[in-house]
Order: structure tokens, then C-alpha cells, then sequence
């Protein structure tokens, strides 16, 4: 038996309003908050990045599995804004955990499915033996082009999932993905902002390939959504969750712990890991959990796991998920957001 | 900063590791190879805890140039929980509102960026606790 021994999330304290995007575009704010279902979003503070949110994400993760780092055999950060081109994050976060020497890492990148991508490979290895415990994360401080639609949704976060087979807190009992050749959202080589093509990002990018993973695993576990208490989707905004879940039969009740993205934004890498780990802080134990991420590209990965006696005990070892998104928020002008996200073109 | 001593200060900036004196028990930070305490040169490695509390802190207007985007920021003198005092950067609050006293706890930051094609320089930073 495989599964998640020990999770986490980091969530930056930053805000901005979507009111205050709009304003400074002439855009109309109520327009966004009811299409979309956002209110707000997360903002990385200057000094932060994928890596500082990784190590603090995987810090909470492996105090709640209460192991030795140095035990840890693999490292993988999934993310579309690795701070370097060249030179992985994992060797940052792996060294941060006191994880080095002996550990695998290599950097993943697939739009917003890298993070769940991931998990997959750091269970993957758990499961055949080849290391006693492996981490995978899902992290990223997004970027929007300014008075694009992306940045209103474009946030920051992190989420991080250590796996071993023995003091399980969520086995996983069923995996599945869903990937095809699909168009609909691009950075190229040595671009700052993405491209995206509109509209073709929802049916043929977004739903297909979201309802095509959650439908293969559901048919591989022999489920329906009614065996589950919770459902989590990839979530570039909150409308989308919500109509891919009543899509494939769940109740809003089964979405919404885990629908984060009205409040925090779309982490991308992060949102559906991130999303987990708010349904793991209140999840009993027997719970069912499907996850089903998406990554433009386009793919989509999916995992049903189920809540073990131990995922309460360990709860409150580190601090929970809503928590970070609902408290303690610091909200910011549009200036002094563009001057953090080096949206400014300075001299020199 | 140089890469070679960005990598040497590694073990102190990113797991904030110690050296335990094993015939008096003193605490150093970063290691040293004699305790200032005993004279003793055997130690053992142990990690500092993330808590303390804020003994002293200026606020900065006038940086040095790498980091003029971040003024006003504070740096403080940090009493970690077990008695040993770190120097920090303290972030994610209004300097004004900062009192000596008052709970802080480390998280893991990016300290400098060695301009726009060096390395990213990563270590502790306190916040508000």
C-alpha cells in the first residue's frame, strides 16, 4: 500500500482585489467576479518564489510525517515558473530539508498539471521500492500579461505531498490521466508573460481533458461521485470546478472544500494539490477523495485517495490550508503590485 | 555574493544548523571550531528552533543599492527560543508597527539576487508570528 504520509500548503499573505485590477484597466470589475467567481487573488511577496514556497510547503509536509529528511529519495517541484532556466529548484528545496546527498530530483513542467505530475512519479517510486519515501510538489507565483484576463485569476502557492507506505494518512487507491496535443496555453522560450487562445481553453482544452481523466478513473475504481466525499478540480477560477464537478455528478457541497481559487486565484501547479490539502485538514478518516488536475498543453492527471485512522492525528501538526487564505491577509494597490510582480520597466 | 561563499553558508541560511558544544552544551551560530564558552572543540550539529522574539530592529530608508526596492524594511535582532540571537530581515508586516518583544518566526526567502544573469541567494527571513 502507497499513499500521502505527510502534507502541506504555503500561501503567500499578499492580496489584491480583482476591484483594483479593474479599475487601473478601465475593465468592469462585477463582470469578472460573477463570470468568473473571483474576488481576489494571491501575490507573492518580492523575495518570494517558487522554491521559498516549495521549502515551506514541504517543511509543514514532513512535520506532519514526523520522518528523517535525510530519508527522503526523491524531490520533484512541478512548476511553469521555476526561478531558473537552468538549474533546478529541487536542488534548493531538497537541501533545504536536509534531503541531500542521496536524493533523485529533476524540475517538471506542464503548464498546471506539473505539480500533480509530480505526485505521480514521487508515488510511482514509492510504490515499486526503488526509495523509501519521495516528495512531489506543485508551486508557482503565476504571471499575467497586465490588463490580460489572466491576471486577474494569476496568483501564487504552493503544495507539497510526501509519500512511503507505512503511517499512511491518505492511501491512494486509484490513479488515472488523460493527455492529448492541445494548444491552448503557451510560454515560449524567453517570453515573461503567457499566450493563451481565449475561449478554446474551456471545452476543448479544460472540460475535455478534465472529464476525460475524472471519467477514466471513476471507471477504473468502479465509482461514481456519489462514493466520494470530496472532489477537487483544477481551478483557474471558481466557475470551472464548479461546472466540471456538476458535470460528473458532484454535489456543490463535495466541490467547495477544496474550491480555493475565488479567494486565492489560480496557482496554477499549485491549485488542485493546494485544494487537496484544505480537504486532507478536515477529511475523516474512510473519506474518499478524487483529485483531478489539468495542465494547458493539455492533461490532466487524476488520483482517488482515501482517508486512513492517522489523518486526524496529524491534522493541526502544521498550519492548515484555509486558515493561511482566510487570515492574516495584507491587501495591495495596483502600483505596489506591479512593482512586486516587475511589471515596472526601470532604468538601468 | 560569491557563489563559492553562498554555497559554504549554506547549512546556517537554508537549515539555520548550529554546533552544540558537547562538553558545556553552549550553543554557536554559525559553528565555531572552539567554544567561546569552554574552549571545547567537540560539537554536535543541531538545528536551531524557527520561534523567538524581537530583542532590538532599526528600519531602513537608506539601503545599499541591491536592495533600494524593499526600503522601508526592518532588521532586527532575534532571540530564537533556547537563547541564541540571529540578525534578520523581518518582512511581511508595516516596520512602523513593529514592537521589541513581539513574536517573530523564520521562513525561508530569497536574500538577494546577484543581478540579472547571478545566482539567487536563498536563506531565512523572520515574519510576524
Amino acid at each position: 500500500m502507497v499513499g500521502v504520509i505527510g502534507y502541506g500548503a504555503y500561501i503567500p499573505r499578499y492580496r489584491i482585489r480583482v476591484e483594483e485590477i479593474a479599475k487601473t484597466w478601465g475593465a468592469d470589475a462585477p463582470s469578472y467576479k460573477r463570470g468568473l467567481l473571483l474576488k481576489e487573488k494571491s501575490v507573492p511577496a518580492p523575495d518570494q518564489d517558487t522554491i521559498t514556497m516549495s521549502v515551506e510547503a514541504s517543511r509543514y509536509a514532513v512535520r506532519r510525517a514526523g520522518i528523517d529528511s535525510a530519508r527522503i529519495g526523491a524531490v520533484y517541484v512541478g512548476s511553469e515558473s521555476h526561478p531558473y532556466a537552468v538549474k533546478p529548484s529541487g536542488t534548493v528545496l531538497a537541501e533545504a530539508l536536509g534531503a541531500t546527498p542521496q536524493a533523485h530530483t529533476a524540475d517538471f513542467e506542464f503548464a498546471c498539471k506539473a505539480g500533480s505530475e509530480g505526485m505521480f512519479v514521487a508515488m510511482g517510486l514509492v510504490q515499486a521500492g526503488l526509495v523509501e519515501y519521495a516528495l512531489g510538489v506543485g508551486a508557482d507565483t503565476s504571471q499575467g500579461a497586465p490588463g490580460d484576463a489572466l491576471e486577474y485569476s494569476a496568483s501564487a502557492g504552493a503544495g507539497a505531498f510526501l509519500f512511503g507506505r507505512e503511517k499512511i494518512l491518505a492511501e491512494v487507491e486509484e490513479t488515472d490521466t488523460f493527455m492529448t496535443d492541445t494548444p491552448d496555453f503557451w510560454r515560449r522560450e524567453h517570453q515573461f508573460y503567457p499566450e493563451h487562445a481565449g475561449r478554446f481553453t474551456g471545452e476543448p482544452a479544460y472540460f475535455k481533458h478534465t472529464l476525460g481523466a475524472a471519467k477514466g478513473i471513476l471507471k477504473k475504481a468502479g465509482a461514481t461521485a456519489k462514493d466520494f466525499a470530496f472532489a477537487v478540480f483544477h481551478q483557474p477560477n471558481g466557475k470551472f470546478p464548479l461546472k466540471v464537478g456538476e458535470m460528473l455528478g458532484f454535489t456543490k457541497q463535495q466541490v467547495e472544500t477544496g474550491l480555493l481559487s475565488p479567494t486565492l486565484g489560480n496557482t496554477y501547479s499549485g491549485a488542485s494539490p493546494i485544494g487537496l490539502t484544505a480537504i486532507l485538514d478536515v477529511a475523516k478518516p474512510g473519506d474518499r477523495i478524487l483529485m483531478v488536475s489539468y495542465g494547458s498543453g493539455a492533461g490532466s492527471d487524476a488520483f482517488i485517495f482515501r482517508a486512513t485512522d492517522l489523518l486526524p492525528k496529524v491534522q493541526n501538526l502544521a498550519p492548515k490550508t484555509r486558515p493561511q487564505l482566510d487570515d492574516n491577509k495584507f491587501y495591495l494597490d495596483y502600483g505596489t503590485y506591479a512593482k512586486f510582480r516587475g511589471k515596472i520597466r526601470k532604468a538601468g | 555574493m560569491f557563489s563559492s561563499r553562498y554555497w559554504r553558508e549554506i547549512p546556517q541560511r537554508y537549515r539555520m544548523e548550529a554546533a552544540k558544544c558537547s562538553g558545556c552544551g553552549h550553543v554557536s551560530f554559525p559553528p565555531r571550531l572552539i567554544c567561546p564558552k569552554c574552549k571545547g572543540r567537540k560539537f554536535e550539529k543541531v538545528r536551531l528552533p524557527d520561534q523567538g522574539k524581537i530583542l532590538t530592529y532599526t528600519v531602513i530608508h537608506v539601503p545599499a543599492t541591491p536592495f533600494k526596492d524593499e526600503v522601508p524594511f526592518a532588521i532586527a535582532v532575534v532571540e530564537l527560543d533556547g537563547g541564541v540571537r540571529i540578525t534578520s530581515q523581518v518582512v511581511d508586516c508595516d516596520p512602523s508597527t513593529l514592537t521589541i518583544g513581539q513574536r517573530v518566526r523564520t521562513e525561508f526567502r530569497k536574500l538577494q539576487e546577484i543581478g540579472d544573469a547571478g545566482i539567487l541567494c536563498y536563506g531565512y527571513k523572520c515574519v510576524p508570528a
